[in-house]
């Protein structure tokens, strides 16, 4: 058995974090060969041969993997697919975008937001915003997978795998980039950070997002939303924290003005320590907090700034 | 351009959902039953693309049982032209897997020859993401999945999509398969008037046999379970108390 791993890379750099998660979940799969694909991929390949448990490093370094379109680089993939078992990658908005398109042109099912591993064709997703977890055993010679990063340990450095090119596939020529819109942030990622405090529709708009902001960057965290939040313009869509969104993890969340809908809790409800602050003492989100404050964000959060 | 739009039935969004004690699914039996939240999200901006002199008709499909003709209605009281229904399932608990699904609506499209696709980036029972991409893998069609915005230049879409980093726009080749993501659009009501317009517009009925395709799952499950439930904690009475117990536990 062996896995191809699809690294997530943006911009020519590495996110070790979500592609070291990637590793350990493939670790029982075989030998792990990971691919860099970007227009600059060359740094993020040797970045991942450090990666512990990386046996060797492919790199596709070529202008028209530049923004990771899902046609070319699904066409690379499947040009890569011939010895592998196992194909398999974060699952980041990239992966999903591409790992679908690779499936269905090896006429095998995905396996998408895989969160455990049972055995080389057994696998653990969760289905129903994660109201259910489900077990499926593939009947498909190679495995197509989406690990969900947020249930994983970050593989950690120490390898030191041999880096080599690999050939460019054709162009299949159907869709162009025409710009990001991304916003630049000195802040942690948000489903690698340790601390994420996150804002709902009970922060009112998006000037007193500042609020949230203000006591996101006294606890070094990232900033998280309610798909509420996001959809009324308080928040930017990257920000969304959900079963749609993103799936995070943090030793501490901080849920502010969230009422605590089941899609929001599909995304967070793993993290370690949960407090929840909302006026409503009635919220749903207090049957996951581990410490709820009842009252006034408008009067808590300033002075959880303060005294932190 | 005809604009095709897949539909699927699924556990209305507001339903509480119960796992069978037996561990072999989630009980769907008298459960009230929707069309999935993102694929009304699709419905509504092809919709859109007619009311816009883009899109001169729009073709509903779904693929699963027989009741999933409601769905369709659903769609046709909105706005759409008309519907195929391609009856795949005898039983509501089984849920036919998007390679399979992708194939069969790449035998829909063969016939039907739509210039755009737009669905659901995702249904909200299986949680897969990913019929939308299978299909244009199936189809050799470019994709633009996760859809913020659509737009309609010539021949191409010009779609900004929602991403990790925010949002990205790329220019597609139509024909194309798009993807909608929750902030493509508001979805409209069908007004009343509507719903009874819809029962006259034409709804074929079709099968997975018509089209060749085997449904059987790639999958098996092997079993489904309640996730590990996590209980409340303790509620404090104000912002020094939580500060408190937070630095008691040595996390801030």
């Amino acid at each position: 058995m062996a896995v191809l791993l699809l690294a997530e890379v943006n911009d020519g750099e590495l996110a070790l974090d979500a592609t070291a998660k990637a590793v350990s979940a493939s670790k029982a799969l075989g030998d792990v060969t990971v691919l860099a694909v970007g227009a600059s991929a060359k740094a993020a390949g040797e970045a991942a041969a450090k990666i512990a448990g990386v046996s060797k490093v492919l790199v596709a370094e070529d202008a028209l993997y530049g923004h990771r379109l899902a046609e070319p680089v699904s066409a690379l993939i499947v040009s890569l697919a011939g010895d592998y078992s196992h194909i398999v990658a974060p699952a980041t908005t990239d992966a999903k975008n591409i790992m679908p398109r690779v499936a269905a042109l090896l006429d095998v099912m995905i396996l998408t937001d895989v969160t455990a591993v049972v055995d080389a064709d057994t696998f653990e997703r969760p289905i129903y915003a994660g109201n259910a977890i489900q077990t499926v055993k593939s009947k498909d010679e190679k495995k197509v997978i989406t690990f969900r990063t947020s249930t994983f340990d970050a593989a950690g450095d120490g390898g030191s795998a041999s880096v080599a090119d690999a050939a460019t596939a054709e162009d299949p020529a159907l869709s162009e980039w025409v710009e990001d819109s991304m916003a630049a942030s000195d802040r942690p990622e948000l489903t690698s950070a340790k601390i994420v405090v996150s804002g709902g529709r009970g922060v009112g708009s998006k000037d007193d997002f500042a609020l949230i902001e203000g006591l996101a960057d006294k606890l070094g965290a990232a900033v998280g939303a309610s798909r509420a939040a996001v959809d009324s313009g308080y928040a930017p869509n990257d920000w969304q924290v959900g079963q749609t969104g993103k799936v995070v993890a943090p030793e501490l969340y901080v849920a502010v003005g969230i009422s605590g809908a089941i899609q929001h809790l599909a995304g967070m409800k793993d993290s370690k320590v949960i407090v929840a602050i909302n006026k409503d003492e009635e919220a749903p989100i207090f049957q996951v907090a581990d410490y709820g404050l009842v009252a006034d964000l408008f009067e808590a959060v300033p002075a959880l700034t303060e005294k932190l | 351009m005809k604009v095709l739009v897949p539909v699927k039935r699924v556990i209305d969004y507001n339903v509480k959902v119960r796992v069978k004690a037996d561990g072999s699914g989630v009980d769907l039996a008298n459960v009230k039953m929707s069309m999935n939240p993102f694929d009304e999200i699709a419905v509504e901006e092809a919709i859109r693309l007619k009311e816009a002199g883009k899109a001169e008709e729009v073709v509903v499909v779904s693929i699963g049982v027989k009741q999933a003709q409601e769905t369709l209605r659903t769609a046709l009281a909105m706005g759409a032209d008309r519907a195929i229904l391609v009856v795949a399932a005898d039983d509501v608990h089984t849920d036919i897997e998007p390679l399979a699904v992708a194939k069969i609506l790449k035998g829909v499209i063969d016939e039907e020859a739509p210039g755009l696709v737009i669905a659901g980036k995702q249904s909200i029972d299986n949680d897969m993401n990913a019929t939308g991409q299978m299909l244009a893998a199936l189809l050799g069609w470019s994709q633009a999945t996760f859809a913020n915005e659509l737009d309609i230049d010539g021949d191409a879409a010009v779609v900004k999509r929602e991403v990790d980093g925010g949002l990205q726009t790329i220019k597609v080749k139509m024909p194309a398969i798009v993807t909608a993501d929750l902030r493509l659009n508001e979805p409209r009501y069908a007004s009343l008037p509507n719903i009874m317009k819809a029962k006259k517009k034409p709804l074929d009925e079709k099968t997975a046999d018509d089209y060749g395709v085997d449904v059987s799952p790639r999958l098996e499950i092997v079993k489904t379970s309640e996730p590990e439930a996590r209980s409340a904690g303790e509620m404090v009475p104000d912002v020094d108390t939580l500060v408190a117990k937070l630095k008691e536990k040595g996390i801030v």
